[in-house]
């Protein structure tokens, strides 16, 4: 059975859920609630994942406290009392 | 216009200075709808680099949590330059994630450290003034 869980979005990316600042989405994974957000709000598509099913580079995203690059990435499992949180990811030159 | 406190602007010329040879960079809040800065946050530069800059990601949340508790939001980002013009460089331009937020530069090519604040929306540049609030 699907997990719902709590996703934070960051300010640029609101205007595409309908002006939320936190939504509820779906899922096992990073992926799945991924998927599960695209489905609600399709104007997401492609500022999240790329078109080759990485993660996309101008975000970071989080479990928790914990960037999820550095645990199993778009494959990192998520429980009903996890928060993922998406921000920026700000570099440059 | 951008806003800062004499205290917030010699704490980001302060940043970049220790940080040399190095970019510095962090993380600038306001009140949400103003550009009246409250609060500064030094972060980690996760690319140790004098050519590149990358914001630390768990300075990022931190910063962001940290605002959000206190009533502001992360308005601006900076970095300094260490041998070049404040002004946005190519990669600034292509990685600049959102039309809302300043991206303030701060180079120290020359003896006196030079501050600038500007947009950058879908890859075009406009400067905008930086005001020193003496509070």
């Amino acid at each position: 059975m699907a997990i719902e869980v709590e996703v934070r979005l960051p300010t640029v990316l609101r205007q595409n859920a309908g002006g939320q600042a936190s939504v509820k989405a779906n899922g096992e994974t990073v992926g799945e609630i991924f998927d599960d957000l695209v489905r609600q709000f399709p104007l997401l598509n492609g500022q999240l994942v790329n078109d080759d099913g990485s993660m996309h580079k101008f975000i970071n995203v989080y479990r928790n406290d914990d960037d999820v690059r550095y645990l199993d990435k778009l494959d990192t499992a998520v429980g009903a009392d996890d928060v993922i949180s998406i921000l920026p990811a700000v570099a440059g030159g | 216009m951008l806003r800062l406190t004499d205290a917030t602007y010699t704490d980001m010329v302060a940043h970049a200075l220790d940080e040399l040879p190095n970019e510095a960079c962090g993380l600038l809040a306001a009140v949400p709808g103003t550009a009246k800065v409250e609060r500064l946050y030094r972060c980690r530069n996760a690319a140790v680099s004098s050519r590149r800059y990358e914001v630390d990601s768990r300075d990022m949340l931190n910063a962001d949590r940290d605002a959000e508790d206190r009533g502001l939001q992360i308005v601006a980002v900076y970095h300094s330059h260490t041998h070049t013009d404040a002004y946005p460089s190519p990669t600034d331009v292509k990685q600049a994630p959102d039309p809302t937020w300043r991206y303030v530069l701060v180079s120290l090519k020359d003896a006196e450290p030079v501050v600038r604040s500007y947009r950058i929306t879908d890859g075009a540049i406009t400067e905008e003034p930086v005001e020193l609030d003496r509070r």
